[in-house]
């Protein structure tokens, strides 16, 4: 490492808090045009699945454990299982299945 | 609801964030002190940061030994889709909420916390968001604090197994919103398809990861609202 630790985590941290103060501090008002509302009603998921995939195939030491571990969060998550038991399902999915690979 | 209703209602929502936060931080905690971070440091970056892909890009920029110029780029690219979210909360605030609450719901507008805060009905109390932050940002700390501390102990085939931890938690965020409005569901999976496609596909996959997050989510939610440009809880004006 060459930089400073400390001046490192203080960049990181005020970049990130200026992304998301600058937004709710400065939009006071209820934005009208339509198509930005239905914008920024799609935003999030969208952020959300494109993160994921195909990232998610790349996270574990075995791609098909991922995919695994994938495929059983999509089947918990239809089944309305909550956050938790979704995240950990796909954990122990992964964890089982590369005893085998 | 009152204010400590509210509270409750956020500490109560917040419980299952806390603990898939555990997981995840559990696995920064382990990167961080692999990439020659303490223990101390990095909890502190949990703590000031809350964030997941943004903290790991971080440690990357460090062992590099990026310039501070590189660290702020990554961190705003990476950690842009924020300002879409705030900028979508801004509208779930009543307008008399001051400053200050404001700049509190800011520190922790996270993914999931996100996704809690705009599945509310009606109005967003700053106090929810209170409630389900404090929870979650303790699950991510101790989490972290956990991992750093005891990281090197832990079996690389369960350091691998918690790696789709955060992914999972963001499949439990979209699939039961894209499941009631079929409008979400075409524009994920248009997404994820278009996500595919910068990964693989020449040229585009020399993109790197934050600005093809951005690239996509702007292209996709862009169409999406001028094909559909009816949400639900619109009341015709």
């Amino acid at each position: 490492m060459q930089g400073n630790t400390y001046i490192y985590i203080f960049v990181m941290a005020a970049v990130t808090y200026l992304i998301r103060v600058l937004p709710l501090t400065l939009i006071r008002s209820e934005i009208r045009n339509k198509y930005i509302k239905a914008f920024l009603y799609y935003v999030p998921y969208v952020t959300l699945s494109v993160m994921t995939v195909p990232a998610i195939f790349y996270a574990t030491n075995s791609m098909y454990a991922a995919m695994a571990g994938f495929a059983a969060a999509l089947l918990l998550a239809v089944k309305g299982f909550k956050l938790m038991t979704v995240a950990l399902g796909a954990c122990s999915v992964v964890f089982v299945l590369e005893f085998f690979i | 609801m009152s204010n400590s209703k509210e509270f409750a209602a956020g500490l109560k929502d917040g419980i299952p964030i806390c603990l898939g936060y555990l997981a995840v931080s559990f696995a920064f905690g382990i990167q961080a002190v692999l990439s020659g971070l303490t223990v101390f440091e990095a909890s502190a970056i949990s703590l000031l940061n809350v964030t997941s892909a943004g903290q790991f890009a971080g440690l990357g920029v460090m062992t590099a030994g990026g310039t501070y110029i590189e660290m702020a780029a990554v961190q705003l690219v990476i950690n842009l889709r924020y300002a879409l979210m705030s900028a979508a909360i801004s509208q779930k605030l009543d307008s008399s909420v001051g400053t200050g609450h404001r700049m509190g719901i800011a520190y922790g507008m996270t993914d999931e916390i996100f996704g809690i805060s705009a599945a509310r009905k009606g109005r967003l109390s700053p106090f929810y968001s209170y409630g389900a932050i404090l929870i979650s940002v303790f699950g991510w700390v101790l989490g972290t604090f956990l991992g750093a501390y005891s990281g090197q102990i832990l079996p690389d085939r369960l350091i691998s197994a918690l790696g789709v931890a955060l992914y999972g938690m963001f499949v439990a965020i979209v699939v039961p919103v894209a499941m009631e409005d079929k409008k979400i569901l075409m524009a994920v999976l248009a997404g994820v398809i278009l996500s595919t496609l910068f990964y693989y596909l020449p040229v585009l996959r020399d993109i790197s990861a934050g600005m093809r997050i951005i690239i996509v989510t702007v292209i996709v939610a862009g169409a999406a609202a001028v094909i559909f440009p009816d949400i639900p809880g619109e009341k015709n004006e």
